[in-house]
């Protein structure tokens, strides 16, 4: 039971954090057909910049300026780089955001070392906030779903509400289109990116502290944020959204589940001892996710929700 | 053929001048992460390296040759640490040191094994620091590999003869990094604890993904639920320091045993709720009694490395045996400086280290030791918390042998 509770909730806050990630991805992925490689490397940026402006002021000043620098960054490499390198068509696109990966890396590398940096949850939600089945909960968790909720209702809201999100919605659908009735399709584009980099630059923030703020974050998050994507299905937020939290779900309690191979198959006589039923569900964990991106571009290849193949 | 022959010369020439500049250093290629969640362990060994090396070089060097430390990142990657060897032994090392991951040392032992076979009279000499899956030193000893640091058994004997005093221990949750050397810690401790308290449960015994998680929370939740009243854990670096950050935040009430509980950044995770609860199985802290030469080296490392605390005792240990072995020898080659070591006996700074002859394992005292809040004159960290360890919380270094399988095969 407590195995199940703990579980859900740690599932849920880490598929949070990882369609704050991954929904930039899919809206610049949708509308503009460029798989941006480096959008984990602006979660990186996010974490980064939380943490040096955290340093100089707080947390909660952080918390607002660095997605915005992020969202800034991001805006200034759509429309000085990718726009560009847009007219040699999408491989150009694609090698760019893989040289920008490589590049920011780097860059944060030179300013603030190969190291982990200290990066801490603020002192004012550093406390326990409730006991359950005997192991305390850390406020600051609950505080990232906040965050995550509060960000998946603003986005809603944007998209569903607005003029704006009507352009966007349609510019993800129907690109060529929006172009055509006379929308300014490389300002959308522009703010999409922007605003894109800025979500991940937002689940940097929240998450560099809860998780480790490091050189690697970009790497290990990168390909995760991919599989999100493409399981939801091109040019859909909810399958995106469902996708992560998918993801989230099934690592946490991959990881909460004791259960070896040969308790599994042990009635077609695998034995514990042997090399395959020592292998245990939780030491699985790491690999669910490509498994996932595996089955699903062989069975559904437009992905949970999406309405495009890929 | 002039061509050919002014070629040869000035290779020859470029040869001489090479082993020239080598003559007067003894260099030392310094093969660990220097990078990435590893990355300050690596860091805070080249650093204490590097200062046993000036202070040897104070003196006059070893055998007159002045010590030069070179620092290689491996990124913890057995085939990059075989890279770096190979860079090494091109600038003309004859000794490395390496300690972070057993997974490298296995590589590195084969490498120089193989390399000293092929190379008659250019031998290479291993200085294990840290890396301490007990196979060393076991069946697959070599002559060429010397470990300062106790191995995972030696470590694992003095953690379980100290839960044989606690009562109040009913059930142990064992977990650890899935690789060579968490292996080693979880067979050790599943034998220790059957063999000294067979009424305590094992509730779990659990490997993880090595430098992978960033987040223990849902393993320290599973340790709460099944009721562990004792976690032994033999992580370090990243592993350590984020899974003790995890179950102090979830607020895990028991005993902490750990290996390294002293890696980089575990002090400030603990803070002041951790002390009492967490001990790491150590050769020496820094609240130990020490004589005034040693508490001068101490704060000589402190002062000069403000952003570290002094650790890696068994580096100090190594540098100066190392400089012993090449006075007895009268040589600086690796060769005659192994055949030196073996055996070698001599009073440290907390008590008497002797090197096995028989399978190259140091046996040095080791201390029990506590974070604590009491009794600490020198803080980790920058904190008023550090580790502490009682007048029963030392082992003598013979206490600590272990049986070994080695059959030491040494070069005529």
């Amino acid at each position: 039971m407590e195995t199940i509770v703990f579980s859900l909730l740690n599932g849920v806050i880490y598929g949070l954090l990882l369609f704050m990630l991954s929904s930039g991805l899919t809206l610049i992925f949708s509308m503009m057909g460029v798989l941006n490689f480096a959008h984990a490397s602006f979660y990186m940026l996010g974490a980064y910049f939380a943490y040096t402006i955290s340093e100089a002021s707080s947390f909660w000043i952080a918390l607002i300026f660095a997605p915005i620098l992020v969202g800034l960054i991001g805006a200034a490499v759509e429309r000085w780089g990718l726009r560009t390198v847009h007219v040699n068509g999408h491989v150009a696109e694609l090698l760019f955001t893989f040289g920008l990966a490589y590049l920011i890396d780097e860059v944060v590398k030179i300013i603030w070392g190969r190291n982990a940096v200290d990066y801490r949850v603020p002192e004012l939600l550093d406390f326990p906030l409730f006991e359950l089945f005997g192991a305390q909960y850390p406020a600051y968790r609950i505080f990232t779903l906040f965050v995550a909720l509060a960000m998946l209702a603003g986005l809603w809201f944007i998209l569903n509400r607005t003029r704006a999100g009507l352009i966007i919605q349609a510019a993800l659908t129907h690109p060529h289109m929006v172009g055509h009735l006379g929308h300014n399709v490389p300002r959308i584009f522009m703010t999409v990116f922007g605003v894109g980099c800025a979500l991940a630059g937002l689940a940097g923030v929240i998450g560099g502290n809860y998780l480790v703020t490091d050189p690697a974050m970009a790497v290990q998050m990168g390909p995760i944020v991919f599989v999100v994507v493409v399981v939801g299905g091109l040019g859909s937020l909810m399958g995106a959204f469902l996708a992560a939290m998918l993801l989230g779900l099934l690592q946490t309690f991959a990881v909460a589940i004791d259960t070896r191979f040969a308790d599994i198959f042990g009635f077609l006589g695998l034995s514990e001892t042997s090399e395959v039923g020592a292998i245990s569900i939780a030491s699985l964990a790491p690999m669910l996710p490509f498994l996932l991106l595996v089955i699903i571009l062989m069975v559904r290849p437009r992905g949970l929700m999406g309405d495009r193949e890929l | 053929m002039k061509l050919v022959k002014s070629a040869a010369l000035a290779a020859a020439m470029a040869f001489a001048s090479m082993s020239g500049a080598s003559a007067d250093t003894l260099k030392i290629a310094f093969i660990d992460p220097l990078s990435g969640p590893f990355g300050p362990s690596g860091q805070s060994g080249l650093n204490e390296w590097t200062y046993a090396a000036a202070q040897v070089n104070a003196k006059g060097g070893i055998q007159g040759k002045q010590v030069e430390v070179i620092g290689l990142d491996n990124k913890v990657n057995p085939k990059e640490s075989l890279i770096q060897f190979q860079k090494a032994i091109d600038q003309g090392v004859r000794f490395i040191a390496q300690g972070n991951g057993s997974s490298v040392a296995s590589a590195l032992v084969d490498a120089v094994e193989k390399h000293n076979k092929r190379n008659p009279g250019d031998e290479v000499l291993y200085l294990n620091y840290a890396a301490v899956d007990p196979v060393f030193t076991n069946d697959r000893c070599s002559f060429w590999h010397f470990r300062f640091d106790a191995d995972a058994d030696m470590k694992m004997e003095a953690v379980t003869d100290w839960i044989k005093g606690q009562e109040q221990i009913k059930k142990v949750y064992i977990i650890g990094q899935d690789y060579s050397f968490g292996k080693a810690v979880a067979a050790a401790a599943v034998k220790n604890l059957t063999a000294k308290r067979p009424d305590i449960e094992i509730v779990g015994n659990e490997l993880h993904p090595l430098g992978k998680v960033k987040d223990f929370t849902p393993y320290v939740q599973k340790i709460i639920s099944s009721g562990a009243d004792a976690i032994i854990t033999g992580n370090w670096g990243a592993d350590m320091v984020l899974l003790i950050k995890s179950a102090m935040d979830s607020g895990f009430k028991g005993e902490i045993l750990t290996y390294y509980g002293g890696s980089k950044g575990a002090a400030v995770a603990m803070g002041e709720s951790a002390t009492g609860h967490v001990k790491a199985i150590v050769e020496h802290n820094t609240n130990l009694p020490m004589s005034d030469a040693h508490a001068a080296y101490v704060d000589g490392y402190e002062a000069e490395y403000s952003e570290d605390d002094y650790y890696y005792h068994r580096i100090s240990n190594a540098m100066k045996m190392l400089a012993m072995a090449a006075d007895k020898a009268g040589s600086t080659e690796p060769k005659a400086i192994a055949f030196a070591l073996e055996g070698m006996t001599w009073e440290g700074p907390t008590g008497t280290i002797t090197m096995r002859a028989d399978n190259h394992q140091i046996l040095q005292p080791m201390f029990m030791s506590t974070f604590s809040k009491d009794g600490v004159t020198r803080g980790v960290e920058d904190l008023p918390l550090g580790w502490t360890s009682g007048a029963n919380d030392r082992i003598e270094g013979e206490a600590t042998k272990t049986e070994t399988t080695c059959k030491m095969k040494r070069p005529s």
